[in-house]
């Protein structure tokens, strides 16, 4: 025990030399907005597949076009229609919050305070958002009577 | 099973075993297409759900006359068709990385691109097609 001299002295003390706060990445919020900004781009990508689909239709026949756009005006797919905005408008903003995070040099400092801007600008928009839509989709279901 | 699972542990940054980093700087220059792409999408694309989704009664308008009259004007084709590519490819791009982070698999990797780049394709040509070549009186 005693011949381990020089290395075993230290090895405590580098253990319990305290992580400098903020520069855990992993598990934290900002690996988190990573992870969404991933899930909302992969998801917009799928829809826009879709979308550039059905609009094609537009080159086929009016009624081919009108068909399938009429299961965009069921009341349901407000829903969709709403979650697509979410995604779209999280990927937005949080892409700007790269952007700075990249290109600014107290980016990387200020990141979790722009995560927050960035979810309060989703909040914010997203509620007048889903009220009038929400709105819109109700009246139509209920409305005629 | 001849094909293996690459380990979840990378190398060091200097080990042999990697490649030589900077054989080209195509990920530089995607990296840098995915910002100003970024830029460019967020005002085309906030707009176009703005529009479409908000402003006189949202998807309810939405009929091939309604495509016809925006279509008939340049702007509109310029924007749609600019949206319909920098979104094509900013997307296509953003799933090729997310591709190359999760495939284990050199075939399921080659795969998954080659699906990938033809829908791509698919799409971003068929939409292109459609721009330059629709026509308000097919019916």
């Amino acid at each position: 025990m005693a011949s381990t001299t020089a290395s075993a002295a230290e090895a405590p003390q580098r253990e319990a030399a305290p992580r400098a706060k903020g520069t855990l990445y992993r598990g934290d919020l900002g690996m988190w907005s990573w992870v969404a900004h991933r899930i909302t781009g992969v998801l917009t990508f799928f829809f826009l597949f879709v979308h550039v689909l059905d609009t094609a239709l537009v080159r086929v026949s009016p009624e081919a076009y009108d068909t399938v756009i009429e299961t965009y005006k069921h009341p349901f797919m407000i829903l969709f229609e709403l979650g697509l905005l979410a995604a779209v408008l999280f990927h937005a903003f949080n892409g700007i919050r790269v952007m700075l995070v990249d290109f600014w040099a107290n980016g990387p400092k200020y990141q979790k305070p722009m995560l927050w801007t960035v979810l309060a600008l989703w909040v914010v928009l997203m509620i007048p958002a889903a009220i009038s839509m929400l709105t819109r989709a109700i009246t139509e279901m209920f409305g005629g009577a | 099973m001849t094909t293996t699972d690459t380990s979840l542990a990378l190398d060091k940054p200097r080990s042999s075993g990697r490649p030589a980093a900077r054989r080209s700087n195509f990920e530089l220059y995607s990296w840098l297409f995915m910002r100003f792409s970024g830029v460019v999408l967020l005002f085309l694309v906030l707009g176009h759900l703005l529009i479409m989704l908000f402003l006189d009664g949202g998807v309810h308008r939405i009929n091939f006359a309604f495509v016809a009259g925006r279509w008939s004007s340049p702007f509109w084709q310029f924007w749609d068709l600019t949206m319909l590519w920098l979104a094509g490819l900013h997307g296509g791009n953003g799933l090729r990385t997310v591709i190359n982070d999760y495939s284990r698999k050199d075939t399921t990797r080659f795969w998954l691109k080659t699906l990938l780049y033809v829908s791509v394709l698919l799409t971003v040509g068929l939409g292109t097609f459609v721009l330059f070549t629709f026509d308000p009186n097919i019916g």
